[in-house]
Order: structure tokens, then C-alpha cells, then sequence
């Protein structure tokens, strides 16, 4: 397990933010990955006190705050009913309600995890970080940022209309997923987002649904691991894009 | 069959220890050692076959904390097994407590001893160690007269000759036939050969390995283990550590789950070590990720099966030859590989005419494997139910009705099980009610649900041992106390199956009186009488059999007291639960009289411990029956229904042996679905964490329908058999017939995840 | 560092390290009843509850808890004893080392849904692993409580 020296609850996103350019410090989640770490930490930055843990709704969006665990997003209603469950799809099958109530959002954003079942269902979304620093990012392009020291303090989906379905393959009910896929039909265009790749969910767009399984499954870049080869991943692209498809038209 | 109506046998007693377990209780190994136990680490190779060439610890040692750091210079250098099996052991004596030659990516290094884990731990990383790093044998297909040996020291010693030979990395080896193979399989209409290969899975028990050791009062050494075999565990520690068993006493509190894994003697040695060594109380728990790749998994198998039959069906000859790899050390590999021909071919003794057994146990490089539930007999029924299943495909014939034909019945002679005859054997029965209960004419069609969706069936049929014969010991010592209630010691080790409960609804029936009226205590080498342990099945069958003579013979002596006490000859006087009669006079004396009597001038005990052992191991059997839903596309599969019935005997508690049932079948259900092991192209095992190594959870299975088909085995107590292993035999090949049914497609290695079904091409 | 939590009822003081997890600061202040089975999230075993939460104290900083409310199995015997012997009557505790977590998500699980259904329930426990019972016992334990406060 990670070692660390010290621990200190922030006052403000500031102290925080000036705690966290020190390579040797860490802001600190749910613990549940940085805990498998073998290395040390000079500093763990703990936000829980700056009440990043609440959900607020708006007419235009939800804003989700950092330490909001995937619990909480789990069994939001507001953000269900907008979201036709897709975001309580994505995280129910998450090791356990245990696990749930102790990672948070922020951590499973800010790690750009392959795995990321939140990731994936969130790209499909109109969703942006807030970032302390860098101000407020599209989630796609937040993806493809190279982890700095800033901080990521809240989730923000705008609740533009939409309709999106989520699903997943795993080789047993809890496990990463072989392969995630969230796909939504919003502002006259489709999106597939598709995770577990095994890396970092990707997002891709079509006016037309019509090929667009065939064109997930040649354009979207995937690689082999123990829970599955790159063959059997495009495979599923397909598949699960597909019916995901055939879902959004009701069929 | 005999039917009686009992008092606590057949009857679902509450287990002993329920309140307390479900309640959170501290009783398990960690729980009741001393906090200010020296914390005992293993450094382990990160190679899978080196020589330590140098090992510095020098800087290890000035880590604030730290003790004591040992290497190989360190330790006896008598080789010794650490299997707990009857002496002398079959399993070679292939091990030091530290080796300089490591064998497995896991094996033991140093061993590390601190005051806090973290010391440890950080010690731990400061032991330099320069390896030379040897090729590896990986494939257990071609470890037989590879030149890289695993063992190729001259001490290599095998207690037993079983067909080993290290110097062509063999561990045992044998062949036998009956009949003429060759000359019915060319009269065979049909002659289908196939090839199973089953993982090195892990038993994945809740509690990890673990052991406390100190020394007590007496200057001995006093071990308190997680452990399924207190006595041999003794054994091995003498052995091991040069000191006579006078000085060792091995005790076991409430142990979290065993399944086998703690029928090795996998982590006792080392705080043992550093307890004599330091003299202070020393105490060792494994990581899950060491209980995961320095433990004592099943052995992988591959097995290939000849089998003939004619058109109409009639199974006449089989030849089934195992290649078992044991892995870096030989634990249990001479014995396990034997039950994957004797616990699957007598399956078809109804039929058969011939068949020849062979196999060969291998050493290689991977982690050193042990006892699991099965013992070899689940990957001998996985092939030999599979190729049925492919055979009754091929003849166009229903798969349960194929088994009609052939099976063994009650009464059969079989051969290739020792020649035991089967006196008790409800396997037809448990086919037809397993056959109504499951709606398998239904069932089992191919049903198109849409959407890339098939529902269909598969089945199988098992069967296990109830101890090993002419070997297993088991004994009981039941104690008479002042208020008429009784002790009841045992050697056995409960592991959360019950078998406390049970022995106690066994004396309870026998002594008339009730189940809360006996106390249970075990296992302790100072306090129990000797028991082999618990494994093979055999609790319930053979020390069941001793607490039946303990109590026979405790009542005698009640009665001999009691006549004492009323001035009558022995003979005179009879045990009638509360008390003692005269029924010629009408007297009665009770038993808390008769208790008190015996503790003034009295010369009979009031106490009696009784041996048994068994010149046969009656197979308890079952059927079981799957219904999945399978995706076609995404290859996933849902257990949607598992029906078994079981001939165990007589069950002494139903609800128990359910819940053996319903335990077995979900573990293996995971060996078939989603437990894997697979090692890195150095040797470096993959499924090292929970992370990784997928047991299934509570969303993974579907519904479980269990019953039972009694018969009365006239050899076991009250007519008992066994159920703690048969119940991991039947998933595995019927979850694969299922699929075939589904998909076209046979899948002979195990586990078939989705991917396995997804992307493969149906051979129709 | 100084930590002050509820623990079980009473309010307590401690000194912890910054990397001390739950799960030993518990163990050690006498709760044996947390149980360590894996090293990775997984299994479910060292389930406490945190201001009424179940969570995981394997992975979770002591020192998070300053500040907040802790129960273990230690605290919540007479809650836990309504409903435990109905598992105990199907067997279905077994080995036991998983008990403890399993006890103390159905509390959760029945504090926050009193009348669940059979996937509600399978689904609220996904992450409370069992390798003895096959998990059917332990339903079978849960739905017989449930029935019988129904009368």
C-alpha cells in the first residue's frame, strides 16, 4: 500500500491548489485506487471539507461536485430522469454499494481510468469539468489532457435533450467491464462513447446512424488484455453500438 | 433402505457456532493471538526458477522494528512435504523452509520478522538479493524430460513410491487396465477421442492463511492455526524444525473457510521458525495476494479420454489418461491425479467393459498446487461427463436417457473403483427426480428468445468418496458431565461446514438426549483424540462413525456404574437417556447421580473415546441440471436455473447439506465462467488479487434448486455419506453442454467466458 | 495526527498515521469483528458503517473518520440479532469470516429499503462476497426475516 507523511483537510481550493504543486503531494478521492499505489506520499490533500459533495440541479444543468461518490450519481433522480437511468446503468454493477459510497467523481474523472464506466456514460453526455485553474473544460477534451496539478472541482452536465443508453460486457458482474459503450442521440447527432477500449473511453460522432456500428468498430482504436483481445473488442463495438441504436429508436 | 424416525438426526440444527460467527465474535486466528506478536513476512522471488547467489540483509536489519531476517543459511536442511496426509506421505519430501534453489515466482526467500508490519515490510524492500535467474518450465506439456529441471537436487525423497522421478521432473506416474481396451474399441460402433484441460483455481477461502506461535508454559511450542489438520500439521513442524512432537502443540480456533487449501501446512512453518528461533510469540497472515500465488490451488489437468460405444448407445470401453501439473512442489500431486480416473469412470460401471487408467503427475515452474474440494475428481468428471454428452450428440440420443442406459446401479461391482461394491446408489433416482423437477424435456430445447438470445439446458452426473479407505482415522472421546450433559472432543477440524453440529446430532440421537446438551470442542493435538483431519470427505462418514462406538461404549459404562450404584449385575440395567433402569424392578438412577457417583471412588470412566476407520469409501452421488440464457453476440452466458439432487446417504442435516450443495455448484459454476489463472511469459501468475481472480458474486448465479434421493449406506453412522466435495463436480461439464446446446460449439477448456463463445464458429 | 470520532456510540480520541486504514484502527480499538479478506476493494468483508454508510475500512483513511460516526458489528448486536438467526436456521453462516461485512450492508440495505425485493437485495450485497454459502442461503435468511415481521 501507498505510504503517506501527512494528511490535511483543505480549507479552500486555494491552499489545496498551492498544497498540490508539490510533485510529492496528492489530492486524494475515495482512496480506492491511490491506496493500490507502492509509492509515497509527502502530502494527502483531502476536499472533503469545501462541500464539493452535493449534486445541485438547475433548469439548465447539474453540477456535480468532486467528492460526490458514484453512490450519490447512482440514485440522483433528477439526474436519472434527465439521463433515462443511463448514469445509475453505468454504475450499479461497480464492485459494490460499499465501493460506490466511497469513490468519488472527481477521482474517476480526473483519472481518465480505461475502465471508467463514469467516463464513458459522462462523454456521451454534454458534460464539462470545472478545473480550478484551467476554468471550465469539455469533458472530451479534459480526456485527452495530460494529467497536470490542477485541480478538478465539479462535474457539469448541461441538460441539453437527449436520449442515451448504456451497457457494458463483463466477465463477471462486478469486473471492469471488457468493454463499456454509452450512446446518445442529442442536438440532431448521434455519439458513442466507447470505454475499456482497454484504454481511456473515446468519443466519436455521426449525423446517421445507419453504418455507424461498422464505423465504431473500424474507427475506434482497441488493444488486448486479460479480460479480452482486441478482435473480440471490436466485435463487441459493433454489437453493443448496434443495439444500442435500435434502442434509442425504440425497437 | 432403512427409514426410522429420529430425534436430531435429519433434522436442520442450528450450527453451534452460528450466533457467534453471524454476530461477529472474535474467534478466528487473528482474532484471539496476542496483539504483541512479532509480525513474520515472506520475501518472495520474482523469478520462476533461480539460484540465490547472494543475499544481503545487513541494511534490512537496522530497519528500526526489525528482529530478525533469515535466509537459506538459516534453516535445517532436512527436506520435508507439506501436505497434511497420513504418514508416510505420498507427496514427496521436496522442501526446505528456504531454499536457495526457487522454484516459483512466489516461493519464500527470507523471512522477515518485526515488531509492526510496516517495519516488515519495509525491510522487506531493503534485502538485497542477486539471482541467478534459470530457464523455466511453464508448460506443463513439456515438462516430462525437459532439460530444465525443477528438482534436481540429490536429498529428494519420496516417503512412498508412487512412479516419481525428479530427474525427468515426474512426480508419479502409473498405468492400469481392465479388460481388453484395445480389442472392444475396435468393435465399437463409435470411438470418440477428446482432450479437457481444467485450471490451477484458486480455493479463494474468505480468511487467508494464517498462524500464530509462541512458546507455553511448559517451554513448548504452541501453534494456533487456521488449519484442517491439527495433527498433521505437528507432524510436519517435528519434521521440519528437528524438535519432538512432545514439544509442539498445534491448536485450531474457528478457521474462515478451507475448501482443501488448509489441508497443506502452507504458511505454519515460518512463525514456528521465528518463534524458536527468537523466542518470542511470532504470528503470520498472508496477504490475499500471497494466499493467491503461494498457496495450495487445484491441479491443472489435461485429460484425454478415448471412449466406445456402440449405435444404441451402450458406453463399453474408456482409457483416460491425465497429465497433472503440481507446480514447483509435489504436495498432494501423487494422490489427486488418481481420483480423476476412479471418481469418473465407475460412473459407467452399468455398461463398461474395459478401461485403462494412466497418468503422469509433472513438476514445473508454477506455483505449488494442493487439495480442493474434487481432489482431482472434478477434472476427471468435467472430461468423462463432456465426452457422454459429445457421444449421446453424436448417436442422436437424449443426454440424460444415454446415462439411463449406462449407469452405475446399486449393487454393481465396480472396477475400476477398487472393486467396492456399491451398496448404497440412488444415481438412477436422482436422474429421474432431478429429470421431473427441472422440466428437462422442456428445458432442455434450444429456444430462440430474440435478439440474439438462446435458452437451453445441460447436464451431468458426479460422484466423490467418503474418506480414502483402509486410511483415514477418525476418533472421538465423549465425556459424561455432573448435570448429565456431555463433552464431545474431536480431532476433526470444523471449517464452517458444520461437522461440529453434526457429530453432536449424532451423539444427541445416541445418548437421547439433546443437541445443546453436548458441547463441542476441536481440534487441539494436546486435548483431541487423533483424527487424520478434515478432508476427503471423511468427517461426517468416519469420525461420525467413532462418535457412534464413543457413545456405545459410554452408555456401557454409564451402565456399569449405575449397576454399582443399584447392586445389580451390569447386564441387568439399561440407558434410557435421563437416567438408568432396572426394568425388573423398576429402579431408575440418573445421570446426574451417576455423574457424581463417578466422580467418588469410582473406578469406570465416565468417559470413552473411540477409533474408526473404513475398508471402503462409499461414493455419495448427483445429478445436476442447468438452464442458461446465452447471448450469441456478446457471448455472455446467465445462469438463470440450477437444479441437483444428491444421494448423500442419509443427510444428517438437511439444510446443511444444502447448503454444501448450493456452496459447491456456485464455485463451480466460477471455474467454468470466470475464474482463471494464467502466468506471464516469465512465469509471473496474472490472477493474483480479487481484482484480477473473479469468484462470483450474489449477481452471477441464478436460482439454486437442491433435493436429496436417501438411501442408507449400511456402513456409514445412521447411514450417512458424504457431500462436502461431490457438490463442484457437475457444473462445469453441464454449463458446457449447455453452451454447445447454444451455441454448436464444444468448449473443452475451461473457463468459457464470453469471449471464448463469442468468437468461436460453431463446427456444424 | 489526533483524531476524534464516535465509535460505536461512545466519542473517543485517538492518535493515528496519516496511512492508517479503518479497518487496523478499528481492529486495533478492539472491533475484531472487521474482517481483512483481500487487499484490493473487493470482497466486502470489512464493512462499516460511516455516519450510517456502509463503506469499505480497508480503504478508507483513519483519519477520514475525525470528525464522523463509526459503527462496527461491536455496536449494533441487538439490531443485527433481529434478523441473524433467520440466516443461521438455513445454515447459510457457514464459515462465518464473511459474516460480519454481510451483517452490516443487510442493515444498511434494510435501514434504507425495509421491504426489498430478492434482486433488490442481491443487488444491494453484489459486493459482500461468500465462497462457502452459494449466496441462496443467506437470501433465503433474508426473505424468511422479512416474511415473518409481516406476520
Amino acid at each position: 500500500m501507498v505510504t503517506i507523511q501527512k494528511y490535511v483537510r483543505a480549507q479552500s481550493l486555494e491552499e489545496a491548489y498551492t498544497l498540490n504543486q508539490n510533485k510529492k503531494n496528492r489530492i486524494i478521492g475515495g482512496m480506492l485506487w491511490t491506496r493500490l499505489g507502492r509509492g509515497s506520499v509527502g502530502t494527502a490533500i483531502d476536499l472533503c471539507d469545501l462541500g464539493l459533495d452535493r449534486i445541485e440541479e438547475t433548469e439548465e444543468e447539474f453540477s456535480i461536485g468532486a467528492m460526490v461518490t458514484l453512490r450519490d450519481i447512482e440514485v440522483h433522480e433528477g439526474l436519472n430522469a434527465y439521463a433515462g437511468h443511463a448514469v445509475a446503468d453505468a454504475v450499479k454493477d461497480i464492485v459494490g454499494v460499499q465501493f460506490r459510497n466511497m469513490a468519488t467523481v472527481g477521482g474517476s474523472i480526473w483519472g481518465r481510468f480505461g475502465f471508467s464506466d463514469v467516463l464513458t456514460v459522462f462523454l456521451a453526455l454534454d458534460s464539462y469539468v470545472e478545473l480550478y485553474r484551467g476554468g471550465i473544460v469539455p469533458l472530451e477534451e479534459f480526456a485527452n489532457m495530460k494529467p497536470d496539478r490542477d485541480i478538478l472541482v465539479r462535474l457539469i452536465v448541461k441538460k441539453t435533450p437527449c436520449r442515451i443508453i448504456y451497457s457494458s460486457v463483463r466477465n463477471q458482474r462486478t469486473d471492469f467491464p471488457v468493454l463499456s459503450c454509452a450512446v446518445s442521440h442529442m442536438n440532431g447527432e448521434y455519439r458513442a462513447s466507447i470505454g475499456a477500449r482497454p484504454g481511456r473511453a473515446v468519443l466519436l460522432r455521426r449525423e446517421s446512424a445507419d453504418d455507424f456500428p461498422e464505423f465504431a468498430a473500424e474507427n475506434v482504436p482497441v488493444g488486448g488484455n486479460m479480460r479480452g483481445s482486441a478482435a473480440y473488442r471490436t466485435h463487441l463495438i459493433k454489437v453493443l453500438t448496434e443495439r444500442s441504436l435500435q434502442g434509442l429508436r425504440g425497437e | 433402505m432403512e427409514h426410522k424416525e429420529y430425534k436430531s438426526i435429519n433434522k436442520s440444527v442450528r450450527k453451534k457456532d452460528s450466533m457467534q460467527l453471524l454476530l461477529g465474535k472474535p474467534v478466528y486466528t487473528d482474532d484471539v493471538s496476542p496483539k504483541d506478536a512479532l509480525i513474520v513476512k515472506i520475501l518472495r522471488s520474482p523469478h520462476a526458477n533461480a539460484i540465490v547467489e547472494e543475499i544481503n540483509t545487513d541494511i534490512a536489519k537496522k530497519v528500526p522494528g526489525v528482529v530478525a531476517v533469515y535466509t537459506w543459511e538459516d534453516v535445517p536442511k532436512t527436506r520435508f512435504a507439506i501436505a497434511g496426509q497420513t504418514f508416510p506421505e505420498p507427496s514427496p519430501y521436496d522442501r526446505l523452509i528456504l531454499d536457495r534453489h526457487v522454484r516459483f515466482a512466489g516461493d519464500a526467500v527470507a523471512i522477515v520478522a518485526a515488531e509492526t508490519e510496516k517495519a516488515a515490510v519495509k525491510a522487506m524492500n531493503l534485502i538485497k538479493v542477486k539471482y541467478q535467474v534459470l530457464e523455466a518450465v511453464l508448460d506443463f506439456r513439456t515438462a516430462k524430460d525437459n532439460p530444465v529441471l525443477v528438482h534436481p537436487e540429490d536429498d529428494w525423497f519420496p516417503p512412498c513410491e508412487v512412479g516419481g522421478d525428479p530427474k525427468r521432473n515426474m512426480v508419479a506416474s502409473a498405468d492400469e487396465t481392465h479388460g481388453d481396451v484395445e480389442g472392444i474399441l475396435s468393435e465399437c460402433d463409435i470411438v470418440l477421442e477428446r482432450t479437457y484441460h481444467t485450471k490451477a483455481y484458486n480455493q479463494a477461502m474468505m480468511e487467508p492463511f494464517t498462524a500464530y506461535a509462541e512458546f507455553d508454559r511448559y517451554g513448548r511450542l504452541h501453534l494456533i492455526s487456521s488449519t484442517q489438520i491439527v495433527f498433521h500439521t505437528r507432524r510436519i513442524l517435528s519434521r521440519a524444525l528437528g524438535i519432538p512432537k512432545s514439544k509442539i502443540r498445534v491448536e485450531k480456533p474457528r478457521i474462515g473457510g478451507g475448501f482443501g487449501a488448509k489441508q497443506t501446512a502452507v504458511c505454519d512453518v515460518y512463525p514456528a521458525f521465528v518463534a524458536m528461533k527468537t523466542g518470542r510469540p511470532a504470528q503470520i497472515i498472508y496477504t490475499r495476494e500471497e494466499s493467491q500465488i503461494a498457496g495450495s490451488p487445484r491441479h491443472e489437468m489435461e485429460i484425454t479420454v478415448r471412449m466406445g460405444a456402440m449405435n444404441d448407445g451402450t458406453i463399453r470401453v474408456m482409457d483416460l489418461y491425465t497429465l497433472s501439473n503440481t507446480g514447483a512442489y509435489g504436495e498432494h500431486g501423487p494422490t489427486t491425479v488418481g481420483l480423476s480416473g476412479h471418481k469418473a469412470i465407475p460412473l459407467y460401471t452399468g455398461s463398461l467393459e474395459a478401461f485403462r487408467f494412466h497418468y503422469d503427475v509433472v513438476y514445473t515452474n508454477h506455483q505449488a498446487a494442493g487439495a480442493y474440494r474434487g481432489y482431482g475428481a472434478t477434472q476427471g468428471i468435467f472430461a468423462v461427463e463432456s465426452i457422454v454428452n459429445e457421444l449421446a450428440e453424436k448417436i442422436g440420443m437424449d443426454a440424460s436417457v444415454i446415462r439411463d442406459r449406462n449407469m452405475l446401479k446399486e449393487g454393481m461391482v465396480m472396477p475400476a473403483y477398487y472393486n467396492e461394491i456399491a451398496n448404497s446408489c440412488a444415481l438412477d433416482r436422482c436422474m429421474e427426480h432431478c429429470r421431473q423437477l427441472f422440466n428437462w424435456e422442456e428445458r432442455s430445447k434450444v429456444r430462440d428468445m430474440g435478439n440474439g438470445k438462446v435458452r437451453t439446458a445441460g447436464v451431468a452426473m458426479a460422484m466423490q468418496g467418503s474418506c480414502i479407505s483402509n486410511i483415514d482415522v477418525g476418533s472421538a472421546t465423549l465425556k459424561l458431565s455432573e448435570d448429565g450433559t456431555y463433552n464431545l472432543i474431536i480431532g476433526a477440524a470444523d471449517m464452517g461446514t458444520g461437522c461440529d453440529t453434526i457429530l453432536a446430532q449424532m451423539a444427541a440421537e445416541l445418548m437421547d438426549c439433546d443437541v445443546d446438551d453436548i458441547a463441542v470442542f476441536g481440534a487441539d493435538t494436546d486435548v483431541s483424540p487423533y483424527d487424520s483431519g478434515s478432508y476427503a470427505s471423511s468427517t461426517t462418514y468416519i469420525t461420525g462413525q467413532a462418535v457412534v462406538k464413543a457413545c456405545n461404549e459410554l452408555k456401557k459404562n454409564i451402565c456399569a456404574i449405575a449397576s454399582e450404584m443399584l447392586g445389580c449385575a451390569e447386564e441387568e440395567v439399561e440407558f434410557a437417556g435421563t437416567c438408568v433402569r432396572h426394568p425388573g424392578t423398576g429402579q431408575t438412577v440418573s445421570l446426574t447421580d451417576i455423574a457424581y457417583k463417578a466422580q467418588v471412588g469410582n473406578t469406570i470412566a465416565a468417559e470413552s473415546t473411540a477409533t474408526h476407520s473404513s475398508p471402503v469409501s462409499p461414493p455419495p452421488y448427483m445429478v445436476g441440471m442447468v438452464e442458461i440464457e446465452l447471448d450469441k453476440l456478446t457471448g455472455e452466458v446467465k445462469v438463470l436455473d440450477y437444479t441437483a439432487v444428491v444421494d448423500c446417504g442419509i443427510p444428517i442435516n438437511p439444510a446443511l447439506a444444502r447448503i454444501q450443495t448450493e456452496g459447491g455448484i456456485v464455485q463451480g459454476i466460477g471455474h467454468t465462467l470466470m475464474e482463471n489463472v494464467t502466468y506471464d511469459g516469465r512465469g509471473k501468475p496474472m490472477e493474483s488479487s480479487f481484482m484480477q481472480y473473479k469468484l462470483p458474486t450474489r449477481l452471477d448465479v441464478g436460482n439454486l434448486t437442491v433435493e436429496f434421493e436417501h438411501t442408507y449406506e449400511p456402513t456409514g453412522p445412521f447411514g450417512a455419506k458424504s457431500i462436502g466435495e461431490i457438490v463442484i463436480n457437475t457444473p462445469a461439464p453441464a454449463i458446457a453442454h449447455a453452451i454447445r446446446r447454444a451455441t454448436g460449439v464444444w468448449h473443452r477448456t475451461l473457463p468459457i467466458t464470453p469471449e471464448n463463445i463469442a468468437m468461436s464458429v460453431s463446427e456444424d | 495526527m489526533e483524531i476524534k470520532l464516535k465509535l460505536n456510540g461512545r466519542n473517543i480520541t485517538a492518535s493515528v498515521e496519516s496511512d492508517t486504514v479503518l479497518l487496523d484502527f478499528l481492529r486495533e480499538k478492539g472491533c475484531l469483528s472487521v474482517k481483512r479478506g483481500c487487499d484490493t476493494s473487493n470482497c466486502g468483508l470489512c464493512t462499516v458503517l460511516m455516519d450510517g454508510k456502509p463503506v469499505l475500512s480497508c480503504s478508507a483513511l483513519a483519519v477520514r473518520a475525525d470528525g464522523h460516526e463509526i459503527y462496527t458489528l461491536e455496536g449494533l448486536q441487538e439490531e443485527a440479532s433481529d434478523f441473524v438467526g433467520f440466516i443461521a436456521d438455513q445454515g447459510a453462516d457457514q464459515c462465518g469470516f464473511c459474516n460480519p461485512g454481510f451483517v452490516m450492508n443487510t442493515i444498511a440495505l434494510l435501514r434504507e429499503n425495509p421491504d426489498p425485493t430478492d434482486d433488490e437485495i442481491r443487488a444491494f450485497l453484489a459486493g459482500n462476497l461468500c465462497r462457502c454459502s452459494g449466496y441462496d442461503g443467506q437470501l433465503r435468511g433474508i426473505r424468511n426475516y422479512l416474511n415473518s415481521k409481516k406476520g
